[in-house]
Parts: structure tokens; sequence; C-alpha cells
């Protein structure tokens, strides 16, 4: 008998089933790390004091999951709508471009907070604008949105390149960088959210761009199941031919949806770009865009889920930034290792243990 | 007497001891990774040589972004390392914050330049490295035509080729230069299957001497020429061993020396901030002869490569520098 038609309680679904899937990938990678001659233990030890063990710890692994935040929801508004966005990359390259402008403007004249709605405005801008082109020629020409998303990534690269290098560049500067932005394009560090705790951020950049992220969630939850919008996406997602025929038009409803995500992913430049360096410099996403996609894969498509997807990623991210400082021994390439089987395990292969758990919970309701 | 002499020699001693246990050496790559056969190895051989002499285990981190190369320098000067090296421009605002977090901390910056009064920086000229390359380059053409690879496009590797084609033209003035850069992004740096195709490239237009500067991109580049027959010129180390007979020179940039005399100095109490700009003149940059390229530099290369650096430093010949105003004379 097939398994995959019989429904499981959510606890399992969306409890059970990633913790598992995670157990694994650490399992794994607990042996790997066993196998070049380091403790395990140790090292599970190192990730989690390195990620959450003070205040600096958590201000970076809050950081990180910002960016991820912002490009999981990226891709999760295209995937509800059947669309598979790869360029969640290149649009937050070009997001930093917008931000950046914005800063660059205004940071004479403004004190942040009226910097910070245009410089949404031009992130999201340039991020959508991005996605147009692929979008555009998905609903119209019938290119698959994957290679030309994938395409526009390297585009985007070589154009912010030669725009770092060529036009925004401080004369004389070694660095293909802007010049760094006054405190009027600056977002403010979120110290005093830690504080509130009892910890301190420290050199972390965590900044508000993390409340920002956080609204987005909730705009996308809203977008996603309470709009006639939402609602269209959905329908075109689950079947294009019976949108079709409920007269849901499809041009219309994959550019806007592309609009959207580019946005979304347009607006992670906020984070690197406006509350960290200060400054838009040369490959500042940094894979984070295709992290997303893991991300929303983990996270089920869904704000809170992507939130804590994008949490245990900030984790392994800065944590294994500090495992690999603390055990020389664990090089870069090994915290690669750890991230790709959490991704293999807990993303590609999410419903392998589901026909044994359909197997057990169908005996334990028997019995 | 006796005494005062012993208790002399027992407190240089001691503050010997004292010395050599207080300096804890620490190396931050850039981000194209330890062992690139190129720049980062370069670093990573200077403080390997510190090591092998003084028997001073020292720490080495390879950050992958931006973020975090600034929180492995501060990781590293926060639990006591002292000397802090960071090697790439990539690190220059990293240096800047950190720098002024921890002053009693001695902070090394390579390629780049940050005015503090713990920090020093470390600059090459790497034009006149170029130069000088450029030269024998021009004169081993036979096709009048040599072609240039550079990695990323950024102002730095422009600073090679306009170097390298200025010597070129100093040596045959109706040389043609060709120039591609092999990428815009990080990976640019690690691609060396399109290294080869672009060398096959300008091969087929004609080029017989081809210069990478691409960091481990080059390996393709030199592995290509030799394939085809063709010299090559390699970067940074010495790659003349890669392909003896194929590789017509390197172009060496002393980013070990950087990386050893900021241990050494440290070590001995020698320690100066402030800047270090190492041309022809101080032996930071210059080209490689050895037993593997011998028999490929004439007597008249040889000749013309020495009086051009004889020139660079008398300063009869003044290479253009790049980066002085982002243009390259032609």
């Amino acid at each position: 008998m097939s398994t995959a038609s019989v429904s499981l309680p959510n606890w399992i679904t969306y409890g059970l089933m990633p913790l598992l899937n995670l157990t694994l990938a650490f399992v794994i990678s607990g042996l790997v790390v066993w196998l070049i001659g380091e403790n395990p233990f140790e090292a599970v030890k190192l990730l989690l004091i390195g990620a959450l063990g003070r205040g600096e710890g958590i201000g970076f692994t809050l950081f990180y999951a910002t960016n991820f935040i912002f490009t999981g929801l990226s891709v999760a508004v295209a995937i509800h709508a059947g669309l598979f966005n790869i360029g969640s990359e290149g649009q937050a390259y070009l997001g930093g471009l917008g931000a950046a402008l914005v800063a660059l403007a205004l940071d004479n004249y403004l004190p942040w907070y009226a910097t910070m709605p245009f410089a949404i405005l031009g992130a999201a801008a340039a991020g959508a604008a991005w996605a147009f082109i692929p979008a555009w020629l998905q609903a119209k020409r019938g290119s698959h949105i994957v290679i030309t998303t994938i395409m526009f990534n390297f585009i985007g690269a070589a154009l912010m390149v030669y725009l770092l290098v060529n036009v925004l560049i401080v004369p004389g500067k070694m660095a293909p960088e802007t010049r760094t932005f006054l405190e009027g394009g600056q977002l403010p560090k979120l110290d005093w959210l830690m504080e509130l705790f009892g910890l301190k951020l420290g050199a972390a950049p965590f900044n508000f761009s993390f409340i920002i992220a956080l609204v987005m969630c909730v705009v996308v939850w809203f977008l996603i199941w309470r709009t006639k919008f939402g609602y269209e996406m959905r329908t075109l997602g689950i079947s294009p031919s019976a949108a079709s025929y409920a007269g849901i038009p499809y041009a219309r409803t994959v550019i806007i949806t592309m609009l959207i995500s580019g946005g979304l992913a347009g607006m992670m430049a906020l984070n690197p770009v406006m509350g960290a360096s200060a400054r838009l410099q040369v490959e500042f996403v940094g894979g984070a865009g295709f992290v997303g996609i893991a991300v929303s894969l983990m996270g089920r498509n869904h704000p809170l889920g992507i939130v804590l997807a994008a949490l245990l990623f900030g984790i392994l991210y800065q944590g294994g930034g500090e495992l690999s400082f603390d055990m020389p021994n664990i090089t870069r390439d090994m915290i690669v290792v750890i991230q790709g089987l959490v991704i293999l395990f807990a993303g590609a292969l999410e419903f392998m243990f589901r026909p044994a758990l359909v197997r057990i919970y169908q005996n334990f309701v028997k019995a | 007497m006796k005494k005062t002499l012993l208790s002399l020699l027992a407190m240089a001693a001691m503050s010997a001891t004292a010395l050599a246990a207080d300096i804890k050496p620490a190396l931050v790559y850039g981000t194209g990774g330890k062992f690139d056969k190129s720049f980062n190895e370069a670093a990573f051989n200077g403080a390997e040589k510190f090591k092998a002499e003084t028997g001073i285990e020292f720490r080495d981190f390879e950050p992958t972004g931006d973020t975090q190369g600034e929180q492995a320098i501060r990781n590293f000067a926060s639990k006591g390392y002292n000397p802090v090296v960071a090697v790439s421009f990539a690190w220059t605002s990293a240096i800047e914050k950190v720098a002024a977090e921890f002053p009693d901390t001695k902070f090394v910056l390579v390629d780049s330049v940050v005015d503090k009064p713990n920090v020093r920086s470390v600059v090459y000229a790497e034009h006149e490295g170029s130069y000088l390359v450029g030269v024998i380059a021009g004169m081993a053409s036979k096709t009048g035509k040599v072609g240039f690879i550079g990695g990323m496009d950024i102002p730095l590797i422009r600073k090679f080729e306009c170097g390298y084609e200025q010597g070129a033209r100093a040596a045959n003035p109706k040389i043609e230069v060709f120039q591609n850069m092999t990428g815009t992004t990080g990976a640019a740096w690690n691609d060396p299957v399109r290294g080869g195709e672009l060398t096959k490239n300008q091969i087929d237009q004609g080029a017989d001497v081809i210069y990478a500067a691409a960091g481990a991109t080059g390996l393709g580049v030199l592995q290509t020429a030799a394939d085809n027959g063709k010299l090559s010129i390699g970067v940074d180390s010495n790659q003349n061993h890669l392909h003896p007979g194929s590789v017509l020179t390197s172009m060496v940039k002393r980013v070990d020396l950087a990386v050893y005399n900021a241990y050494m100095d440290a070590k001995n109490d020698k320690f100066t901030p402030g800047l270090q700009a190492l041309g022809v003149k101080e032996d930071g940059v210059g080209w490689a002869l050895d037993d593997n390229n011998k028999s490929l530099i004439t007597p008249e290369m040889q000749a013309a490569v020495d009086k051009a650096k004889a020139d660079i430093i008398s300063g009869a010949v003044k290479v253009h520098d790049y980066m002085s105003d982002n243009s390259c004379p032609k």
C-alpha cells in the first residue's frame, strides 16, 4: 500500500520528521568529524557555544539568520506559484545597489529612520527589477525560470562588479566598494534588544533589518493565505491548467509573483549593506541566495518554518566559523560538508522517514 | 665584575625568553584559501619559515567571507594573539575597526593601507615586477603578440596588466598585448578550466607568451601554454617548477617576507608600524630565475631585464601605476 496519501498529524510532519532528519545529519557529520580524528561531542559543544554561548555569538547568528529569512521568503513566495526562483542571489546583489544608491544620496541630509523607507523601497525595487525579465520571459515566451534566473545571477554579478570597479569606487582606494555611509545611511544595531535579555552585543552586526525581516514574514503569510492574489498564486502552483480554467491570468500572476519574490530578495541587502558594513562591497551576498532555497524547503515554505530554518542555518554559519577557528583540523570545507549534510537530509530527503513513520503511526492508532 | 657580567647575561637570557614567550603569532588568509599555490600560500610559507627557525607555533584561519574575516581577526586579538597578520586588501576595514579596539596588539595588513599607530601596512609595487616580466615576454615573443590573463576584474589586477603591457612595449614598441579577465566574481580566482580556455583563445590569436595573474586559475593557464608548446609566466610565488621549459619566469611577490618579517620583528621587539611599500628596489617584487627556466632566458633578455631593474631603481624608468589614476597609458 502506498503511504504517500496517508495524512499524519502535524506534530509528526512539522515536528518529529524535521527533528529526525536533523539528528541523522548531525550523526553523520559526527562520524566525519570522528574520522578526521577530532572528538565529535567536543565539536558540537564548540559549535553551539560559538553560536549561542555569548551575546556576540547570538548577535552574529541572528545577523546571518536575517539574511536567510529574506532569501527564504523570496524562494517560498515563488514556490507557492510553482516557480523555482534560483535567482535570489542575483536579485539580492542588485538590491544592494538600490539600497546603496539611496543611502549615498540621503545619508547627508536625513536621519536613519527617514532614509530607511526609501532604502527598503530602493532595495526591493532593484531586486524586483532584476526578477522582472526572467518573469516576463517565463510568462510570455515560456523560457524556463530556473534557467533564466541562474543566468541572471551571472549577469548581475558582472554588472555589479563593473559598477563597483568603474563607477562607484572611491578613487585611489584598493577595494572595489563605495564610500562608507554616514550615520543617516546606516541601520542601527539592536543592542537594546539584546540588553533586554541581559546580553552584550559586542561587535556583532545584528541590526534593525531583523525587525524588517520579521515584519516581512507576517506580510508574506498574509499575502499567501489571506488575500485573493495569494489564492491565485497557490492555485497556479498546484495546477496551472485548473488555474487557467478558473480564469486566473497566467502571465500576470507569474510576473507579479516574481516581482514580489525579487523584491524580498533585494531587501536582504539592507542587512549586510546598511546594517553591517555601511558600504556596498563586491559579493556581499556570499551565497545567502542559495541558502535561501534550502531554508525555504526546510521551512516547508511557511514563514514560521522559514524563521526556524534560518535560525538553524545562522547557527551553522556562526557556530561553524567558530568551530573551525577553535579546531584548526576542521577546515572551512568541513563546515560546508556539515551544512551540505543538513541540506541533504532536511531538504532533499525530507520524506525519507515518512513511510516508516506512517507504518508505526498506523500500528499505533490501530492498537 | 664577574658577577655583574653573569647577572647581565642572566637578565639578557630572561628577557629573551620573556620576549619569545610573549609572541603568539596569528595569520588570517584571503578568501582564496590557504593552498592556492600563489598569494595565500606565499603567506603560509613565510609563517612556516618563521616556525622552522624559531620553533614558535602560529595559528591561521581561512575565512569564507568578509564578515568571517573580521570576526577571525577580532577573535585572534581578543585571545591574546600578537602580532596578527591579515593578507588581502579585503581586510582593510576589518583591521581599521579591530586595531582601534585592541591598541596593544600589533597588526600587519598586506596589500592595503590602514593608518593606525599599531598597524603596519605592506603594499607591493606589482606594476614594477610586472614591467620586468613584460620586458622578458616582449623579447621572448616570436609572433610579436603576448597575452595577459587576470583573475577577478579589480583595480589590483589591472595594475598587474598595465605594468606588464608597459614592459612588453618597452622591449618591443610594436607588440600587441591581448588581455582577458577570467570573471567578475571571486570564483574567478579558482577556475583553471576557464583560464585554460582563455589561454587557448589567445594562442589562437597568435600570442606565444601568456602571463597569468589569477590565483589558482593561473594553473590552467600554465598547463594550457605547456600543452601547446607556448611560454607562460607565473605569479606571486615562484611557479617555474610547475612546467619546466614552458614557464618563462614568474613575477614573484614576496608576501612570505612580509609575514616572516612581521613575526621576526615582533619577536625581536623591533616591530614598527606605518607603511612599507615594497618595490623592485626593496626586492619585494621581482622575477624568478632558477634551474627550471635557465635555458629559456637568453643573455640578451637577462641584460635587458637587469637594465630595466636598474632603471626602475634609479628612477630613470617610471612605471605607471594603474591605481594612481585608474587608467593605463596606451
